[in-house]
């Protein structure tokens, strides 16, 4: 090795280890600006330079965001749409997808096939079909039209079926030797054993619906029903430019969730997106 | 011994098997029967209630009218929904490419860094952005990139450059929806890389070292060939998503200025759910989705020569 390549190979990695700063930066920039302006007194939200490092935190914000708008009602709307899905989820795409992987029934390949198939079809192109079922269910403008339409999922049921494939037969039989009836064999040992794949499931659910705008939009109408982040957007109409801290408060509100939730099961949201690429 | 179990086990099998599968089949049906009614409720049967709509004219209220290919030939002559085609097109394709540029280039330069703490606060700083919502997300970017009080001219009139217009200029706005989208997914595209670019087997780095291959060379003659699968992968759901922009245009600059940002999407709501006129609106929603499959077939297509199956 010359000295020439050495010095080369530092300037690469130093340049790496730049670029990798900077892109962090960009990364989080705007998340870290909108925790510290919803820290800044309404007056002073808007002015510049911002304020990186909250020297005087202000948490008036955060009280007036609940006295603006009905946000405690958002959060609840949101709490309840978000947690029925993760659950009713849960148990639709365990069941269905022990039974594509594990258990004999005719048509099986075909059934699972189709599930495949309206897993590739964007959600927007079939919305005005979806939105005209809520109505005739007479679920317009209610939080639960949301719940309803969400309840089963093919991309959910791949992602269980993907994971019981992997356990072994044996155990099964051995059990139904036991006298195990099949549900019992389901529930007592291979839903005990796809802890993991429900984590990642429930956390990739939590984190799509918690934050979802579109479909909001489309079914609810009254301010009462709306969820959070279409509560907020209502809330930056009402307010104009006025007072945008009261307006950051809330939004880091909303992220908040999201971010603990990260923090505590990290893992489950990188097998989240890693399970998708394994199809 | 054990082979004597084996043999008695699937014995006792056998002789149960044939009169419990129909128990099995009836047990399986069960099982499947609340996603089966989900998925063909809300899925499989909007699909083809999409396509049946769109040869009608609807208004929610009164009956719906058969007009056959009205609505299509209605849509390949209507302008700014047209339009709206060769925005969200543009937009998608610069989301994308630079979406699994930038992923790519920043999951190389992480895998680089040995330290396990290190790579785990990277991770987490590119994947942050994607846990806010789509509609936090352009509401803080919406004053952030404000033309007039937005810190993003603030720094750059420090210099001396004066105010661009993010999100007031025709171009700009299209432009600055494209970096938000990019800078809030990053994440997705780096973890996918990341995770792909470890699996990578390291006797064949080694190899390539001792054959005197640099970093480049084995970058692009090694690395990217062994995940072309997985970039392909990100490429198709990158694109699938991009094709469906709404929240951030539709927020931020409600489809403007103009129709600068209006996507199809956007003219699909306006169409459909405020204009009321379902059966044009489905004719919109058909024509996105095939737009969309036969991108996904061209790049599966370009994808039987670039991607590299081991």
């Amino acid at each position: 090795m010359t000295e020439s390549t050495g010095t080369l190979a530092r300037i690469g990695r130093i340049t790496g280890v730049a670029v990798l700063v900077i892109a962090a930066m960009i990364a989080l920039g705007p998340l870290l600006w909108t925790v510290t302006t919803s820290l800044r007194t309404p007056a002073e939200a808007f002015s510049n330079p911002p304020q990186w490092i909250p020297l005087h935190p202000d948490f008036s914000n955060y009280g007036a965001v609940f006295d603006r708008i009905p946000i405690g009602r958002f959060f609840f709307n949101s709490v309840i749409v978000t947690g029925l899905i993760v659950v009713g989820q849960t148990v639709t795409c365990t069941l269905s997808g022990y039974a594509f992987a594990m258990v004999s029934f005719p048509g099986r390949s075909v059934i699972f096939g189709i599930f495949l198939a309206t897993m590739m079809v964007p959600l927007q192109t079939i919305i005005i079909p979806v939105f005209v079922i809520i109505r005739y269910l007479g679920l317009s403008d209610s939080p639960l039209s949301l719940v309803v339409s969400a309840l089963g999922s093919a991309f959910g049921t791949f992602l269980m079926r993907q994971y019981f494939m992997q356990m072994p037969r044996e155990l099964g039989e051995a059990a139904r030797i036991d006298g195990a009836g099949h549900f019992q064999t389901f529930l007592m040992i291979y839903a005990k054993m796809a802890g993991p794949a429900i984590a990642t499931l429930a956390i990739l659910n939590f984190s799509g619906f918690w934050a979802e705008f579109y479909r909001p939009l489309i079914f609810l109408q009254s301010q009462d029903n709306f969820t959070l982040p279409l509560g907020l957007v209502g809330l930056q109409g009402n307010l104009g430019t006025g007072s945008i801290s009261v307006v950051l408060a809330g939004v880091v509100l909303a992220i908040l969730p999201s971010v603990l939730l990260f923090i505590f099961a990290q893992r489950y949201f990188i097998a989240g997106i890693t399970a998708g690429a394994s199809r | 011994m054990a082979a004597v179990t084996a043999e008695v086990r699937e014995a006792v099998v056998k002789r149960r098997g044939h009169p419990s599968s129909h128990g099995q089949a009836r047990f399986g049906f069960a099982m499947i029967g609340l996603s089966v009614l989900f998925v063909a409720v809300f899925t499989a049967i909007p699909i083809v209630a999409s396509l049946g709509l769109s040869f009608f004219s609807w208004d929610v209220i009164s009956t719906p009218e058969y007009v056959g290919l009205e609505n299509y030939q209605r849509l390949f002559t209507d302008g700014p929904v047209l339009k709206s085609f060769g925005v969200t097109l543009g937009m998608a394709l610069a989301i994308v490419v630079l979406q699994l540029t930038i992923g790519l280039g920043l999951a190389v330069l992480v895998n680089q860094r040995k330290l396990v703490w290190v790579r785990t606060l990277f991770r987490t700083a590119f994947y942050l952005p994607l846990l806010a919502s789509t509609a936090a997300v352009s509401i803080f970017m919406g004053y952030l990139f404000d033309y007039k009080f937005g810190v993003v001219n603030y720094y750059l009139n420090l210099p001396g450059i004066s105010n661009v217009p993010w999100l007031t200029s025709g171009f700009g706005a299209a432009a600055t929806i494209v970096l938000i989208a990019v800078w809030q997914q990053i994440g997705f595209t780096f973890v996918l890389f990341v995770a792909s670019l470890m699996s990578v087997p390291t006797d064949v780095l080694e190899a390539a070292q001792i054959d005197g291959a640099g970093g480049f060379r084995t970058l692009f003659r090694i690395k990217i060939p062994l995940i072309s699968p997985t970039i392909l992968f990100a490429a198709v759901v990158a694109l699938i998503n991009a094709m469906q922009l709404f929240d951030q245009p539709y927020i931020m600059t409600k489809g403007g200025p103009g129709s600068a940002t209006t996507t199809v999407t956007i003219q699909m709501y306006q169409k459909g759910f405020q204009n009321l006129q379902f059966g044009y609106g489905s004719a919109i929603a058909i024509v996105l989705l095939a737009a969309i499959l036969v991108i996904t077939g061209l790049q599966f297509l370009a994808a039987r020569k670039l991607v590299f199956y081991q």
